[in-house]
């Protein structure tokens, strides 16, 4: 149901250019995890080395101990789902279609889409506030919708471990704080890279920050969110209050 | 929606390839050709009389065979290529086979080079030269679409060349249009050996592309999400770029580059059929067979006793059909 994550010593490079420099993350079973860091900071190449998408340079990544090289791709595909920034716009499968495609890695190779998938997906779009959505074309969508289908994909895949890259882009904020609200209150391992910092603060049991690919912080949101370090990573100014909860308030300068 | 599809262009081809039999300068019926079929399997009918059963079995059946095999050759193989490299305008000679088969089939015809070997043979082993010369200058990343294409696209450059300096190179030469012929694409030159290789090709293509619909399905939004759906992304691509391209290699050597087919019919049969690969393929492949059927039909008889070469006549349909496509694409469904 959830796994555990870690990632000791990670790094990777890109035609020579070092994109990330001795990354240690951890999550534990169950935790949502924030991963924060200003554009180019690494935070969507950590994801994809988490993913398995790519392999380290250096280092490794282990999924409940056992390291991600070791598994068989569709063995690590029941276990993981990743959604990546969605660029696709020419896309001509139906919104139930691209749902269907998470379920792939549980059919036997040569076998179609069986009955039991497709109740799934359909009630997966149904939880994603896309009731009626199933055969309109991918290309017809607006932004939030695709958004929404490709978590819908992601959920279908019953993963231990669930990889989110700016999942809130293009949602509005009830959709935003939709999400970040299953996510909180699902079993599934979770990481996710946001931008939006109080949303960040509010939502992950644990922030890591990154800035030119390494790691500067990682602990809970009030360890990880200062207003030095905000300034020091982000250089912008801001101050912030303790919510009721504990948890940090970030108000911008103007 | 998707189920009546199959069966019903199973059914249409097969009535297409009765039908087509019967056209041409000898009137024969469907009852003509279906007793010149049974005579030869050894079925007890009454045999036609010679001349009518040889133009049946030695002429038309073969050429309306290899058409339609070529034909859904071909439509597999444009809609692998498309989904493989997310290219609406990926067609199966992107990655250099119709220029090496045409440099291939000049050389034998021209040059006289190979030692007495057949164009087709020549075509074929034109073809393997190209295609690995795209791999040569894809280099260790192969697999990666854009890549690859750009490497088809200066092979394909390359091999142009090449057949057009040894046709100029020879002008005097009375196999100019012999060469010119077979450049555009014909099927005049079917035989029931080349019915049975191209059978034996493109029916093991298809089966090996449908047994990869699935994976097809998950390229759609490109390398990482097939990768996060359990495929190994390279080298499902490597595989299938090179069943494609012996597959497209072996339809060319039989009867030269025929365009369009391959491009256009995928996208024309996604209309009926929706995205997923495990219905498109097979349709393509029927609608593919179909469509070559009647081009060629139409290419031997309309300007009778004239043929023109079949590739100019899917040229010209195809055009029109591709325009529908892209003014249907462009819009809500």
């Amino acid at each position: 149901m959830s796994a555990r994550l870690d990632a000791a010593g990670v790094g990777w490079d890109v035609a020579g250019a070092r994109i990330l420099a001795s990354v240690a993350f951890a999550a534990a079973p169950g935790e949502t995890v924030g991963l924060l860091g200003p554009n180019g900071s690494g935070k969507s190449s950590l994801l994809r080395l988490l993913g398995g998408l790519a392999r380290p340079s250096a280092g490794q990544v282990s999924l409940d101990s056992v390291a991600l090289s070791a598994l068989p791709r569709r063995a690590l595909a029941r276990r993981i789902a990743v959604v990546t920034q969605q660029t696709a716009t020419d896309v001509e499968m139906t919104a139930l279609e691209v749902v269907l495609l998470g379920r792939i890695p549980y059919r036997p190779r040569l076998a179609g889409v069986a009955a039991t998938d497709l109740s799934m997906a359909r009630r997966a779009l149904a939880s994603a506030g896309l009731d009626g959505f199933a055969d309109r074309r991918w290309s017809t969508l607006s932004g939030g919708e695709r958004q929404r289908v490709d978590l819908a994909r992601a959920f279908v895949q019953e993963p231990d471990l669930l990889l989110l890259d700016e999942p809130t882009n293009h949602l509005d904020i009830r959709h935003q704080l939709d999400l970040l609200r299953t996510l909180a209150a699902s079993p599934t391992t979770v990481v996710v890279t946001l931008h939006d910092l109080n949303l960040a603060a509010d939502w992950c049991d644990r922030l890591v920050l990154l800035c030119g690919g390494r790691v500067v912080a990682a602990g809970t949101p009030a360890a990880v969110l200062t207003a030095e370090r905000i300034l020091e990573v982000y250089d912008v100014p801001v101050d912030i209050d303790a919510g009721p909860d504990g948890r940090p308030r970030i108000r911008y300068r103007r | 929606m998707n189920r009546p599809v199959l069966p019903v262009a199973a059914g249409l081809l097969l009535v297409s390839v009765a039908a087509a039999v019967t056209v041409g300068s000898a009137d024969l019926s469907i009852g003509d050709v279906l007793r010149a079929v049974g005579t030869h399997l050894g079925l007890p009918v009454r045999p036609l009389p010679p001349l009518a059963d040889s133009i049946v079995w030695d002429l038309r059946l073969p050429r309306v065979l290899l058409a339609a095999l070529v034909g859904a050759g071909l439509a597999v193989c444009g809609a692998v290529l498309q989904a493989l490299t997310r290219n609406p305008l990926a067609d199966p000679y992107l990655l250099g086979v119709s220029a090496g088969a045409s440099t291939g089939a000049v050389a034998v015809l021209v040059l006289g080079i190979g030692g007495g070997i057949s164009l087709a043979t020549g075509a074929f082993l034109g073809s393997a030269l190209a295609f690995g010369a795209v791999l040569l200058l894809a280099g260790r990343r192969a697999a990666e679409p854009t890549r690859i294409v750009l490497a088809g696209v200066a092979v394909s450059q390359l091999f142009s060349a090449l057949t057009s300096l040894i046709v100029i190179s020879d002008a005097a030469s009375r196999d100019t249009r012999s060469v010119t012929f077979w450049l555009l694409g014909s099927l005049t030159a079917a035989s029931w050996p080349a019915v049975a290789l191209c059978a034996v090709v493109a029916g093991a293509g298809l089966v090996l592309c449908w047994a990869a619909a699935t994976a097809l399905d998950a390229f759609a939004f490109g390398t990482d999400v097939a990768r996060s759906l359990g495929f190994s992304a390279a080298r499902t691509r490597l595989v299938l770029f090179a069943l494609t391209a012996l597959v497209a290699a072996t339809l060319a050597a039989a009867s030269g580059a025929i365009g369009f087919v391959g491009l256009t019919v995928p996208h024309a049969v996604r209309f009926l059929t929706g995205a997923g690969h495990r219905v498109l393929l097979p349709a393509s492949a029927l609608a593919g067979a179909i469509f070559l059927i009647w081009a060629d039909t139409a290419a031997r008889t309309v300007f009778a006793p004239q043929e023109l070469p079949v590739g100019v006549l899917t040229a010209l349909l195809g055009v029109p059909v591709f325009a529908v496509v892209m003014r249907r694409r462009s819009g809500t469904p």
